[in-house]
């Protein structure tokens, strides 16, 4: 004998089921930032911010790894976006759609999905003991260029893809050549849906541990130069809590950590969605 | 006579979509190509600025002359014939970006930096397509916030900024009302003074308000070309006649 019930009741339970998956899910994030936030916050203050760290992280602030963060980050993301951007527009405007094109995608999207450790285990045998350059800034900027490479390839290959094959006829049409074609209409064109990526590679590099413990080092003396060693701060924020060494300090770095990644997205969507209101 | 075909055949891979098709067109005159849709009259359209290159497997055979010099030469320049040859497509198709960017993306694309002149080319071609009083204050806005019927008037426009001497339009009238398209069309006359002007439609009502010459097409077959008048009063072929008069397509 099947148990049957009528179309309403169906509804009523379909909707009632995904409902409460979506409060799951939005319950979780906010559980999780707010936990935080509560641990944390009480922490922060601009001394935290603004101090250097002493006593191995027990006391003073945090600003030696502000300032890595920064630097490994914007390292990893002049490097990968020109590359990934440029990667994508080769992949979609210069090669034909078949195999070639299939495979790449593929491997970009597997290594996508490559755990970060084993970016910072190559980073470490490569960037750090072959090429000799240390545990560094360096070092680790170049690593995690690597790991959010495809994330921007991908993202930006989708965006240009999506760029309406009218604009590109109406570009030769009027004389211009492929590279005007590109430049002039196909990448303003994709420009929110690259940068988004970039963001996302950004989000990711920025709170990475695992990649840059190996890479990057965990000194906390003030980097000074690309090959000064230095500790983000995801990497305190490991070392505090694996080692004992201060939960509070360690829910503070986490604080400010959070907080840093939630104001990138959301300045970084303002800027897209200004830029897309210009001409949209 | 500004273009001429001589025994011209395209092949979409194995599929032939133009069949030796000789025709002429004849300077400043509006010539209409006509036919039910498949029929090839875009297809034709995209062989004289050399739009089928774009696409993978196309096979031309045959010649196709511009101002005397054949364009499938392999030393002919694609861009100045791109230039010199303008597209307007069927869609109004607006560049996202703003009204005076939209016009002076041609010039630009051809190395004209110089502000001065760029503004002049923008007003000079707004004005053309009578334009230019509406607009003169929104240089600056979003070329896709106009109607269609103005987008496609600024997409004309963005033509002409680069000065071509063929206007190549392909259903330029058919996303847009039956008052838009007179207007397109009075300004198509307009054009015709200074510019040939090359119609693919399949309004048969359209070519017959404004073209000269008229070329009906069928299965890429080129089965009539002779003067608006005579196609539409008095066609030589049995096919014409049952098409003009609505017995197919």
């Amino acid at each position: 004998m099947t148990f049957r019930v009528g179309p309403r009741t169906n509804q009523i339970i379909a909707y009632t089921a995904l409902l409460i998956m979506t409060v799951i899910t939005i319950f979780v994030l906010f559980f999780i930032i707010g936990f935080i936030l509560k641990n944390g916050l009480g922490q922060v203050s601009l001394k935290f911010l603004t101090e250097r760290t002493t006593d191995m992280g027990k006391a003073g602030g945090i600003f030696p790894s502000i300032l890595g963060t920064l630097f490994v980050t914007l390292l990893a993301i002049i490097i990968a976006a020109p590359i990934g951007v440029g990667s994508a527009v080769y992949l979609v405007e210069y090669t034909k759609a078949g195999f070639v094109r299939r495979i790449i995608s593929f491997g970009a999207d597997c290594l996508n999905g490559v755990p970060s450790i084993i970016f910072g285990l190559f980073g470490f045998i490569f960037f750090v003991i072959t090429l000799n350059f240390g545990w560094s800034v360096l070092s680790g900027g170049l690593t995690l260029a690597v790991m959010i490479l495809p994330t921007i390839i991908r993202t930006s290959e989708e965006a240009i893809k999506t760029v309406p094959r009218a604009y590109r006829e109406i570009s030769y049409s009027l004389g211009g050549g492929k590279l005007d074609t590109i430049l002039k209409v196909v990448l303003p064109t994709a420009l929110p849906g690259i940068l988004t990526g970039v963001i996302l590679g950004i989000g990711r590099a920025i709170g990475e541990t695992a990649a840059v413990i190996f890479t990057a080092g965990s000194s906390l003396g003030l980097p000074t130069s690309i090959f000064s060693s230095t500790r983000t701060l995801a990497v305190h924020f490991y070392i505090l809590a694996r080692e004992g060494i201060s939960m509070p300090k360690a829910y503070a770095t986490a604080t400010v950590l959070i907080i840093i990644i939630l104001l990138i997205n959301f300045i970084a969507y303002r800027l897209v969605h200004r830029f897309i209101a210009r001409y949209y | 006579m500004i273009i001429e075909t001589a025994k011209l055949n395209l092949y979409y891979g194995k599929f032939q979509a133009l069949k030796n098709i000789n025709l002429q067109i004849k300077r400043n005159l509006i010539t209409g190509i006509i036919g039910p849709s498949g029929c090839g009259k875009s297809t034709l359209l995209r062989v004289f600025n050399r739009m089928n290159d774009l696409i993978e497997n196309v096979r031309i055979t045959g010649s196709v002359f511009f101002d005397k010099e054949d364009i499938y030469s392999p030393l002919y320049d694609i861009i100045m014939l791109r230039k010199r040859i303008g597209m307007v497509f069927q869609r109004p198709n607006a560049f996202p970006l703003s009204v005076f960017d939209n016009i002076a993306y041609g010039p630009r694309v051809w190395g004209m930096n110089d502000k001065m002149v760029l503004n002049e080319i923008v007003e000079r071609s707004l004005t053309a397509v009578d334009l230019f009083n509406d607009l003169k204050d929104r240089l600056k806005t979003s070329a896709l916030a106009l109607s269609a019927e103005k987008q496609q008037r600024l997409c004309i426009a963005r033509l002409l900024a680069v000065e071509p001497e063929v206007l190549l339009m392909d259903e330029p009238c058919s996303a847009l009302d039956p008052i838009a398209t007179g207007k397109i069309e009075e300004l198509m006359q307009e054009l015709k003074k200074r510019y040939t002007i090359i119609i693919v439609t399949h309004n048969m009502q359209q070519a017959a308000r404004i073209a000269d010459e008229v070329g009906f097409m069928l299965l890429g077959e080129l089965i009539e070309f002779d003067s608006a008048k005579k196609i539409f009063t008095n066609p030589r072929d049995k096919r014409t006649f049952d098409y003009i008069s609505g017995r197919f397509g």
